[in-house]
């Protein structure tokens, strides 16, 4: 049987060439990067280099970025880290009372939005969600109006992961600086990495997290970029690795991994085309050819490798599981697949009702996925959709009609 | 999570799927808030004092569990007498299954729920 992975948001295949470069570092060169013999510099080199590519692909400095076991470590640092260097810091003005408020979205990875809302139960910090509008986009004006005179953390996503649309990063960073220089600018760029500028001097970021896996990278590794002189405190302590903001071996094959993966987005960024026609020819053939098809988030201002569809009397998990029968791997924001049996929040955020976010479908391009794959995938789609839709008949209209 | 063969089985293809055409008894439970929706239609035959499901199907809008779950009470209750179909409980449906995964016993294992209701709504209407 054929298989087609379009799931691409979730995770990437290593890149070959990724892979080549992290093989020496298993076996043969295995030193650990902080010992001072000609076995660990081995190992620091390889780390230092890795960390050189990636502070020249954020434009920033070497010392700038550090590395950690993903997105999800390097967001928990940023949200934790900086509140603990706000009572660290107010430790000494002996004003601990001054409670740090921090501005975030409702439709973030739940890696930043319960490590807010951990912080908020603790009593350590007060959180403003802001709200996206129906596409999917945060609005500058509303971050803005949420900015408090003890703000000192905005933490908004590039591209959410989801619906993949994009945020007005540049603008946010603008707008902030302006407002109040010492208030600091987070961004989750995890899913912009591959397809959009993360020149953090332009966007005016204070920190930045990415993750490898998602850049045909080796799971397990990621970065956290950090602009000299910011505020934050460890979380995990240990041997004093990444100038004391996060402890613990250096996973060396992964960094080297890492590094590589930046290194080849260069060669992806001619293969940008293809790929946004590709997603264009998937959207138009699904909304043309599948009735009660509805794109979810904006169709402009979105990541060139993402859709997200809704479809009438449709539940996801259903269609996840047909869908793989017949090859094709997919994702869905039902709560079937959830394991909280709530519906995608992102789906929710933006007004939707929950049979739609219950019947939608996130298909996720790669720089392997082919026009073969996404009109075998339509086909497929086409068949299914119809199979379900005869499964659930007018429950979902009888429903409604005893319920008034 | 991870569905047992007897659930996929059900799911891919299942058993009384449609409607009934003037059925004697409806129940529809569950709701779009958690998204499975099940509704059920029984004709009943009587035969002197001895009512028996003649003929069941069923309508489901829901994950593989809810279908699998709707497809096996059609099966678990085709020709039982009435009383004996009350008895059949979301634990019965849930072991002709070979079980189902754990956060699936609440949400999606409502068709028994589903069936009783169309007994009761048949009842009512005698």
């Amino acid at each position: 049987m054929r298989k087609i992975y379009l799931d691409y948001g979730a995770t990437t295949p290593v890149d070959k060439k990724v892979l080549a470069a992290m093989m020496p570092y298993f076996s043969e060169k295995y030193g650990n990067a902080m010992s001072i013999h000609s076995f660990g510099q081995e190992a620091l080199e390889a780390v230092e280099k890795a960390r050189k590519t990636a502070a020249g692909f954020f434009s920033a400095k070497p010392e700038e970025i550090i590395f950690t076991s993903g997105a999800t470590e390097s967001n928990n640092l940023v949200i934790k880290g900086t509140i603990n260097a706000h009572y660290g810091k107010l430790g000494h003005q002996m004003s601990k009372s001054e409670k740090p408020h921090i501005i975030t979205t409702v439709f973030e990875h739940h890696c930043v939005l319960d490590a807010c809302k951990s912080a908020e139960k603790e009593g350590l910090a007060e959180v403003t969600f802001v709200k996206p509008n129906k596409d999917g986009i945060i609005s500058v004006l509303d971050v803005e109006r949420a900015i408090k005179s003890n703000t000192i953390l905005v933490s908004v996503m590039y591209v959410n992961n989801e619906i993949g649309t994009v945020q007005p990063i540049a603008q946010i960073g603008k707008m902030i600086k302006k407002n109040n220089s010492k208030i600091l600018f987070h961004t989750d760029a995890t899913q912009a990495v591959n397809y959009f500028d993360c020149n953090v001097k332009k966007l005016e970021i204070d920190l930045l997290s990415m993750s490898a896996h998602k850049i045909y990278g080796p799971k397990g590794i990621g970065a956290l970029y950090i602009k000299a002189g910011t505020q934050i405190m460890q979380v995990q302590h240990g041997g004093g690795q990444e100038f004391g903001k996060r402890a613990g071996t250096h996973n060396v094959p992964g960094i080297v991994g890492l590094g590589e993966a930046i290194n080849q987005i260069r060669y992806q960024k001619s293969n940008l085309k293809n790929l946004v026609s590709l997603r264009g020819h998937l959207i138009n053939r699904i909304l043309k050819e599948i009735p009660g098809a509805k794109l979810n988030g904006s169709k402009i201002k979105r990541s060139p490798n993402n859709t997200n569809f809704s479809f009438k009397n449709v539940e996801g998990e259903s269609l996840i599981m047909m869908l793989d029968m017949e090859g094709v791997a997919a994702s869905t924001g039902s709560a079937c697949t959830s394991g909280n049996l709530e519906p995608s929040h992102v789906l929710m955020s933006l007004g939707m009702k929950h049979e739609d976010a219950h019947g939608s479908l996130r298909m996720t391009l790669g720089k392997y996925t082919t026009k073969k794959d996404i009109d075998y995938t339509v086909e497929k789609l086409k068949k299914i959709v119809e199979k379900i839709r005869k499964i659930s008949g007018n429950v979902l209209a009888d429903y409604y009609s005893t319920e008034k | 999570m991870q569905y047992s063969k007897k659930v996929i089985e059900h799911f891919t293809r299942p058993h009384n799927q449609g409607v009934i055409k003037n059925p004697d008894g409806v129940g529809i439970v569950g709701n779009p808030v958690c998204g499975d929706l099940m509704k059920i239609y029984i004709k009943v035959k009587k035969d002197k004092k001895r009512e028996t499901i003649e003929n069941i199907k069923f309508e489901t809008l829901g994950c593989a569990s809810a279908i699998a779950t709707s497809s096996m009470i059609t099966d678990l209750a085709q020709g039982k007498t009435l009383d004996a179909a009350m008895k059949i409980s979301r634990n019965d449906v849930a072991d002709a299954l070979e079980g189902l995964p754990p956060i699936k016993m609440h949400c999606s294992n409502l068709a028994a729920d589903a069936l009783h209701q169309a007994i009761e709504d048949y009842k009512s209407k005698k």
